[in-house]
C-alpha cells in the first residue's frame, strides 16, 4: 500500500513538471479548482465570516446568555466536536438523556458521540440494530413515556425507512391524543446531510423539505459549530419532536471559537448573517459559505449591497425577518442545494411574493440543486457553487 | 401529571446516584458481547467454531436445511374446553374468584353489546365508522386483567376490552365515537381510535404496527426509570404491553420492534392477535410459516401460543409474561392468542365478499369466549339465564343512556383544529385561525358552525 501511494505520488510530481510527459497521469477521485478560477474557489474556513474565528466575535453575540458571554471561556471546535460538547452537557445534566442509533457506542461513523458511552454507561449511549423504522419508532416510544431520546440517522439519505414513523406518528402524536397530554416532545432524530464531495445517490441528499411539510415537525440545520451546539441543546429541551440536520460537509471543515458553557439558540428564529440594502440572499448549512463568497465578489463587480440571511430553522421558520428584509431590499434570492422543485426555497419564494409583493422589483431567485439525483461525477455541477450564486445576484440586480 | 413528573425527577435524582450500579450493569452485558468476540478461534478438535455471529453452532456433514411442517406447530395453550370444563385435572386449581371471573364476564359482555349497537348506528349513519371485537373479547379483557394498572399499553385498534377492563367508562367510548367536546383526543381522530393518559394506554393510530417499535421503546423508558427508583418493588416494576393482529405483524414494523426490544432486554409483552383475517386476507397469503409465534423464537424472544378464546388461558399466559419480562433485567416475551375474526373487518367491509357465511356462524355458534365463560361459571353455579338476561338488559340500558347524551353534545371548539400541533401555536398557524374566520364570518350561510362549541367564537385564543 504505502509503496503504490508513493509510486502515484512521484507518478503525479512528474505529471504536475511537465503537461506533455509521457507517463498516464493519474486522475484523484476530486480536483481542485481550475487554474483560472476566480469565483468557485475552495471556501477558506480559517478566514470566511460565517465562522467565529475569535472568543471576542462569539461572545459578542446577543443570543448568547449574559453569563456565558461574560464569563465563558471559549474552544476551536469543529462541528462534531461541537455536537458532541452538546450531547455530552445534555446527557451529563439530565438522566432522561438517551443516545442511540447505529455504530453509535463506539463514537459514531462522524465521532459525534466519542467517549460517550463510556462516560455515561452503555445502558444510555447504545447502538441499535441496523434498522431505520425501529430507531425511529423506538424513539418515540422512550419519549412518549417520559426520556428524551437523541436518535441517530446515520446518514439523511437513509431516514426513509423511518419516514411513516416520522409523518404519521411522531409529527401528530401530540395533536392526536389531544387532551390526554401525550406527546413524544423529548425526542430529537439527529442525521448527517448534504453533499460531501464525493457522495453520490446516498451519502448527498439534503431531504428537509419532505420535512417542512409535515406540521409536528421542527426541522433545523445549523450552519456552524457555534450554532450546532446552541440549536441542539434547544433541540433537546424543546417540547416538540426536532428533526437535525447536521451537514457533513462541516463536521470537520468548521472550525471556530466555541463558548464552553452550555447555551442555546432560539428554534424560531433566522439570523442576518449580513446586513445589505439591495438584495437579500436567503439560505442556510453549507451553502451559506458560497453564498458569502458570492456576495463579496458581486458587491465588489457590481457594486450591490447584499443581505445574507441563515434560515437556521427551516420549518416552522421565521417569515417575519426575511419578509422585513426583502420590503427593505426589494430583491430577494433563496439557496440550497437539494432539489429545486417543491423546495424550501419555493415555500420562502412564495411567502415573499405574498407578503413583499408591492416591494418586489425581481423575480424572486432559486438557486439549487438541479432536478435530478446526485450523480458521482457531477456533485460540483449539480450544488449551487458560488459561480451560480454570483450569476444570480447579478441577474436580479440587473433586471 | 405532576405526580409522574416528579416521579421522573426522584428517578433522574436517583440514579445518578446509583451510576456506579448501572455501570456494572453496562460491564457485564459489555463482557457477554466480549465473550461472543473474544473465541473466534477454533479451539482443536472442537465440533463447532465460534463464528461472531453464531456463537455455539456445530458443525454438520449432512446437507440438511432445516424446514417447518404442519405436524411441527407450535402447540396452542389452554385451560378450558369448549364447554368451559377445565381440561388438566391435575393441574392447580385455577386463582380465579367468582367475582373475577364475573367482572370479566361483564367486560367482554359490555364490549359484545356497545359492539352491536354501534355497528347498527353506523348503519343508520349516526356515527361515521366501527370496527367491532366479536370473537376477540377473550383475549383484551383476559390479558388486560393479568396487568397492573401502572403498566402502559399500546394497541392496535380492536382492543376495546382493554379499555373497557382498565376502566374506560361507557361516556369516555361514547365521546370518543361521537367526537364530541368531551372526547380526550378533542375530536380529531376516526372513531374507536380511543386513548388515555390517566390509564396509561397510549391513544391508537390507524397506521397498523408503528406502535410495535414505540412499544418496545417504551418498555427501556420505564426499565431505566424503575431501574433508577430502588423503593420500587420488582413486582410493582411495570412492562409494556402491545397489541397487533397477524396481518400488522407482516409490517417492517414488526421485524424492527421484536430485534430492538430483544437486543436492548426491553420489558415488553408482544400480544398477537391471530383472527385468521386481515380484512380479506387470509393467513394462508399473509405468512407461510408456523403463524407468528414460531418467528418470536427466531428474535431471541420466548413465546407462546394460547387459545385466545378461553380468557384463563390468556390472562394465565400473561401474567406469567410479565413475571419473565421483569426477570434478569428485562425481556421480551411474545404471545400469540388465537381466535377467530367473526365479525366483518369494519362497518367499512362486508366480510361475505370472501368469506363463506357458514363458517362464521360455525365459530359464533361452537367457539367463542363469552360463551365459554358462561359455560364454565354456570358449571359453578354463580350464573344463570335470569342473571344472563337482567345483565344484558342493564347493559343495554347504560350504553344507549351513554349513547343519547353523547350525540347530543357540541363538538369541541374549531380552535382545536389547530391546536397541539406543536406545544404553542406557531405564528403561522394563528395566521390560519385568522384566514378561516375572515371565510366563515363572511360566508355564514356556507357553514355549519352550531355543532362547535362557541361557534365563531370557539376559535379565540381561551386561556387554557
Amino acid at each position: 500500500m504505502t509503496a503504490r501511494c508513493s509510486r502515484s505520488l512521484q507518478c503525479l510530481s512528474i505529471f504536475a513538471r511537465s503537461t506533455k510527459s509521457k507517463v498516464a497521469p493519474h486522475r484523484t477521485y476530486s480536483s481542485a479548482a481550475p487554474a483560472n478560477a476566480r469565483l468557485n474557489l475552495p471556501v477558506d474556513f480559517s478566514s470566511t465570516p460565517i465562522l467565529h474565528q475569535s472568543s471576542k466575535s462569539i461572545l459578542a453575540n446577543p443570543e448568547l446568555p449574559e453569563s456565558v458571554r461574560k464569563n465563558s471561556k471559549t474552544t476551536r471546535t469543529n462541528l462534531f466536536q461541537a455536537v458532541n460538547s452538546a450531547l455530552r452537557h445534555a446527557l451529563s445534566t439530565d438522566d432522561r438523556v438517551l443516545l442511540f442509533g447505529e455504530d453509535v457506542a463506539f463514537g459514531g461513523v462522524f465521532r459525534c458521540s466519542m467517549n460517550l458511552s463510556t462516560d455515561f454507561g452503555s445502558e444510555r449511549v447504545f447502538n441499535t440494530p441496523l434498522c431505520e423504522q425501529a430507531i425511529v419508532g423506538f424513539a418515540i416510544g422512550c419519549a412518549a413515556e417520559g426520556m428524551k431520546p437523541v436518535a441517530e440517522i446515520q446518514f439523511a439519505d437513509y431516514v426513509y425507512p423511518a419516514f411513516d414513523q416520522l409523518v404519521n406518528e411522531a409529527a401528530k402524536m401530540r395533536y392526536r391524543a389531544g387532551g390526554t397530554g401525550m406527546d413524544c416532545g423529548g425526542m430529537v432524530v439527529r442525521m448527517p446531510t448534504g453533499s460531501v464531495g464525493h457522495g453520490a445517490l446516498y451519502h448527498s441528499q439534503s431531504p428537509e423539505s419532505l420535512f417542512t411539510h409535515i406540521p409536528g415537525l421542527r426541522v433545523i440545520i445549523p450552519r456552524s459549530p457555534s450554532q450546532a451546539k446552541g440549536l441542539l441543546l434547544a433541540a433537546i429541551a424543546s417540547p416538540d419532536p426536532v428533526i437535525f440536520m447536521e451537514p457533513k460537509v462541516l463536521y470537520r471543515a468548521a472550525v471556530e471559537q466555541v463558548p464552553n458553557d452550555p447555551y442555546t439558540l432560539p428554534l424560531d428564529k433566522a439570523d442576518i448573517l449580513k446586513t445589505g440594502q439591495d438584495i437579500t440572499v436567503i439560505s442556510y448549512g453549507t451553502p451559506l459559505y458560497h453564498c458569502s463568497n458570492a456576495i463579496e465578489a458581486a458587491e465588489k463587480d457590481f457594486g450591490v449591497s447584499c443581505e445574507l440571511i441563515d434560515l437556521r430553522t427551516i420549518y416552522p421558520w421565521d417569515r417575519k425577518t426575511v419578509l422585513e428584509s426583502v420590503s427593505k431590499t426589494g430583491r430577494a434570492i433563496v439557496v440550497h442545494e437539494s432539489m429545486v422543485n417543491a423546495g424550501v426555497g419555493a415555500e420562502v419564494a412564495a411567502t415573499i411574493q405574498e407578503g413583499a409583493f408591492l416591494r418586489l422589483e425581481a423575480p424572486v431567485q432559486r438557486v439549487c440543486g438541479w432536478s435530478t439525483h446526485m450523480g458521482m461525477a457531477y456533485e460540483k455541477f449539480n450544488i449551487p457553487d458560488v459561480v451560480r450564486i454570483y450569476d444570480s445576484i447579478r441577474k436580479v440586480a440587473h433586471y | 401529571m405532576s405526580a409522574r413528573l416528579s416521579g421522573t425527577l426522584n428517578c433522574v435524582r436517583r440514579s445518578t446516584a446509583v451510576r456506579s450500579t448501572s455501570s456494572t450493569t453496562a460491564l457485564r452485558s459489555n463482557s457477554q458481547t466480549w465473550r461472543r468476540w473474544q473465541s473466534i478461534s477454533q479451539r482443536p478438535g472442537s465440533d463447532r467454531v465460534h463464528f461472531p455471529g453464531a456463537v455455539n453452532s456445530r458443525f454438520t456433514t449432512s446437507l440438511n436445511f432445516q424446514g417447518t411442517s404442519a405436524d411441527s406447530a407450535m402447540p396452542t395453550y389452554r385451560i378450558l374446553d369448549q364447554d368451559g370444563i377445565v381440561v388438566d385435572r391435575n393441574r392447580a386449581p385455577l386463582d380465579v374468584t367468582d367475582d373475577q371471573a364475573l367482572r370479566w364476564y361483564k367486560d367482554m359482555l359490555t364490549v359484545s353489546i356497545m359492539d352491536n349497537i354501534m355497528f347498527e348506528a353506523q348503519r343508520q349513519g349516526r356515527l361515521s365508522f366501527y370496527m367491532v371485537s366479536a370473537g376477540e373479547e377473550g383475549i383484551a379483557v383476559g390479558s388486560a386483567a393479568a396487568l397492573l394498572p401502572d403498566d402502559v399499553i399500546f394497541a392496535q385498534y380492536r382492543e376495546t376490552g382493554v379499555f373497557q377492563t382498565r376502566g374506560f367508562t361507557l361516556d369516555d367510548f361514547m365521546s370518543q365515537l361521537f367526537a364530541n367536546k368531551h372526547d380526550s383526543g378533542r375530536a380529531r381522530n376516526m372513531p374507536v381510535h380511543y386513548g388515555s393518559r390517566k390509564l396509561n394506554i397510549h391513544t391508537i393510530s390507524s397506521p397498523l404496527a408503528t406502535q410495535i417499535p414505540q412499544a418496545a421503546g417504551a418498555a427501556y423508558a420505564l426499565k431505566m426509570q424503575d431501574a433508577g427508583n430502588p423503593d420500587r418493588p420488582l413486582d410493582k416494576r411495570r412492562v409494556v404491553a402491545c397489541y397487533f393482529g397477524e396481518g400488522a405483524a407482516s409490517e417492517g414494523d414488526f421485524h424492527g420492534a421484536l430485534n430492538i426490544a430483544a437486543t436492548r432486554s426491553c420489558p415488553v409483552i408482544f400480544i398477537c392477535r391471530n383472527n385468521g383475517y386481515a380484512i380479506s386476507t387470509s393467513t394462508l397469503e399473509q405468512y407461510r410459516g408456523d403463524g407468528i409465534a414460531s418467528r418470536g423464537i427466531g428474535y431471541g424472544i420466548d413465546t407462546i401460543r394460547v387459545d385466545g378464546n378461553d380468557i384463563f388461558a390468556v390472562r394465565e399466559a400473561t401474567a406469567r409474561a410479565r413475571e419473565m419480562a421483569l426477570r434478569d433485567g428485562g425481556k421480551p416475551v411474545l404471545i400469540e392468542a388465537m381466535s377467530y375474526r367473526v365479525s366483518h373487518h369494519s362497518t367499512s367491509d362486508d366480510s361475505y365478499a370472501y368469506r363463506a357465511k357458514v363458517e362464521v356462524e360455525d365459530w359464533k355458534r361452537r367457539d367463542n369466549p363469552i360463551t365459554r365463560l358462561r359455560k364454565w361459571m354456570e358449571n359453578k353455579g354463580v350464573w344463570d339465564e335470569a342473571k344472563e338476561q337482567e345483565a344484558r338488559s342493564r347493559i343495554r340500558k347504560e350504553v344507549l343512556g351513554a349513547f343519547a347524551k353523547a350525540e347530543k353534545e357540541k363538538r369541541p371548539p374549531l380552535r382545536a383544529m389547530f391546536e397541539d400541533v406543536y406545544a404553542e401555536m406557531t405564528e403561522e398557524a394563528e395566521g390560519q385561525v385568522q384566514q378561516l374566520k375572515d371565510v366563515l364570518k363572511r360566508y355564514p350561510n356556507e357553514y355549519d358552525l352550531g355543532d362547535y362549541d362557541g361557534g365563531l367564537d370557539g376559535l379565540e385564543k381561551k386561556p387554557r
